[in-house]
């Protein structure tokens, strides 16, 4: 068993620090080479505070969790019950469509008012500006339920031209349903927070590319599309998602325009069965939870896609970081079996 | 390499100037920067222009493309005046497309390079020849990978900007610039971002474009590099040309002591 200096096995073995006197009489003798300094394994500085705010930090997550399994109060059995019901299962898809049709009109509508903001024309940029300033200031509830009134403000809509004659002509009260209400207003809110985060990160690039895409005599449309959004997206990717879950979790005012998503089913059903209040605002909570991780996955994968060339390495994928792990861990079994 | 001097068929002269400035001013508010600029530059032409900081050298090249807008004069390429349309005895504004299909015409290098940091260095040098519909995506690539074989990056085809060294992001970035196969190059000071080291692979690029026959106007500080490669010296100060003339005149027999004050403080 005589291993050549310098092999993966050695950096084990020199854990024991090696005494330079029976190492050179005892270690040699039983066919082991002498360890190389480099090779010796240099002892980590011990840090006790650390070890001390681990374990009071564990003891109170446990008691934490301890509590949350054994005081009756939660009612796991109810929540068990209620998580896959249907009607919960009804609410949980209005909100994802809610969720879904906001988060992509809303994204256009800012995109739109990001241009807008950052046009030439002084008055495109009055109006984004008067756009953002009046739905940032309105709370989004009052937005939803003056939507809900609106039938009672404009009895129709119509298209045609402006203070001239109209083409079409809808009835307003059987255009706006619930959800239209709902979609709406959480649109029109999110346009205005979309705009700011896709301005921030239209403004993030550096002036240097806007400059070198217009000596190579890039068309505009081209210029923006493939030149500053990609770049920008680096930083609008995260601050979306952040306003995204922020989205998730406004869907939940729908209720009060009549519309019955996670939350209202579950406030509906609460009003029904008064003893299950507390296992169902627990279910709708796990399944914020739920999404919200869901978003927080694809916002690593989307951000990873967007460092391409920003950054020399991308950052590795759970499931690579996984496979380091596991090979590294392997390697090390096998040099301590082969000791 | 093409040279592609766009000579338009109307053109009165029989050999256009590469680039003829007229009586070009800029000024931004109360600061003028150019004061009435009067450059004519024949094709195969190298011309370097010096001048102490501020003198108004970088203003000018932007103003040749028309990144800047120049107040009073006008800019002419391969005869076809840049930004404006002749109109009688007028001079009309040209719309944006008309004035970025001219820009492609007119090559322009950083002196930070701005390359596309998202796109791989063959996508950087593909880019401008497919966005302008000149060539197809697969005919762009074949001419950027000959582009980047011929300025020695011919095994970096699948770089990012971010893993280059800066002399290797200015060689993609000239071979950006030629993709568009451009009647004239300019050049804004190319190795002042550079470590000193880095700077030979440049200039060296430079040098054989300049052999070429390639038009180009260079704005540097490497004195020893303007003495070798330039037909004509331009010396520029307070937004004037005060000198001018080839090499051996305007660095060894200086006439103008602002020329001499200069000289004296970089070489």
């Amino acid at each position: 068993m005589s291993e050549p200096p310098g092999a993966v096995v050695s950096l084990d073995a020199a854990a024991k620090i090696p005494d330079p006197s029976a190492g050179a009489a005892t270690g040699l003798a039983a066919g082991e080479p002498a360890r190389p300094a480099h090779a010796q394994r240099v002892q980590p500085l011990r840090r006790p505070g650390r070890w001390i705010a681990t374990a009071v930090v564990l003891v109170l997550a446990a008691q934490f969790v301890h509590g949350l399994a054994t005081n009756k109060f939660y009612q796991w059995d109810r929540f068990a019950y209620w998580f896959t019901r249907p009607t919960i299962l009804d609410g949980l898809l209005v909100t994802l469509e809610v969720t879904a049709l906001s988060a992509v009109l809303g994204l256009l509508g800012g995109v739109l008012l990001a241009l807008a903001r950052l046009s030439r024309s002084p008055v495109l940029r009055a109006v984004g500006w008067l756009y953002v300033w009046a739905f940032r200031s309105i709370p989004l509830i009052v937005v939803l339920i003056f939507l809900y009134n609106f039938s009672a403000l404009y009895q129709t809509l119509s298209v045609g031209v402006p203070f001239g004659p109209a083409f079409f002509r809808f009835d307003e009260s059987r255009l706006a349903t619930d959800m239209v209400v709902a979609v709406v207003g959480l649109s029109l809110n999110e346009a205005a927070y979309a705009a700011e985060v896709v301005r921030g990160g239209v403004l993030s690039v550096d002036q240097g590319q806007h400059e070198a895409a217009a000596a190579l005599g890039l068309p505009r449309g081209y210029r923006f599309t493939r030149i500053v959004l990609p770049q920008a997206l680096r930083s609008i990717v995260p601050n979306y998602v952040n306003q995204l879950i922020g989205l998730v979790k406004a869907t939940s005012l729908v209720f009060y325009v009549s519309l019955l998503d996670l939350f209202g089913t579950a406030q509906t059903m609460g009003s029904t069965y008064p003893g299950d209040i507390v296992p169902l605002l627990l279910v709708v909570t796990v399944w914020y939870l739920i999404l919200t991780s869901l978003f927080s996955v694809a916002q690593f994968y989307v951000e990873r896609h967007y460092a391409r060339g920003a950054t020399r390495t991308l950052p590795p994928t759970p499931l690579q970081r996984l496979r380091t792990a596991l090979t590294t861990a392997r390697t090390r079994l096998r040099s301590e079996a082969a000791i | 390499m093409s040279t592609d001097v766009q000579i338009p068929a109307d053109s009165d002269r029989s050999a256009p100037a590469a680039v003829e400035v007229h009586d070009v001013h800029k000024w931004y508010g109360a600061h003028r920067v150019l004061n009435g600029i009067d450059l004519t530059i024949r094709p195969g032409e190298v011309t370097v222009v010096l001048g102490p900081s501020g003198s108004g050298k970088s203003t000018l090249l932007r103003v040749i493309n028309h990144l800047e807008k120049p107040e009073a004069g006008h800019v002419s390429v391969g005869g076809e005046p840049i930004g404006v349309r002749r109109n009688g005895k007028r001079l009309k504004e040209l719309s944006e497309r008309v004035i970025l299909a001219q820009r492609s015409r007119i090559g322009f290098v950083f002196q930070n390079f701005n390359l596309f940091p998202h796109l791989t260095a063959l996508d950087n040098v593909a880019a401008a020849p497919v966005a302008t519909g000149r060539l197809g995506r697969g005919e762009a690539r074949e001419l950027a990978r000959n582009l980047l074989h011929r300025v020695g990056l011919g095994d970096r085809t699948g770089a990012y900007p971010r893993q280059l060294s800066g002399g290797q992001q200015q060689r993609v970035a000239i071979a950006r610039a030629l993709a568009l196969r451009p009647g004239v190059i300019l050049f804004d000071e190319p190795t002042s971002a550079l470590d000193p080291e880095l700077v030979g692979e440049v200039l060296s690029v430079i040098k054989d474009l300049a052999a070429g026959g390639t038009t180009l106007v260079i704005v540097t500080h490497e004195i020893g590099f303007a003495r070798e490669v330039a037909d004509r010296i331009v010396f520029l100060d307070g937004g004037r040309i005060v000198e001018q003339g080839p090499p051996a005149q305007v660095l060894d027999h200086p006439s103008h002591p602002r020329t001499r004050d200069f000289l004296s403080k970089v070489l």
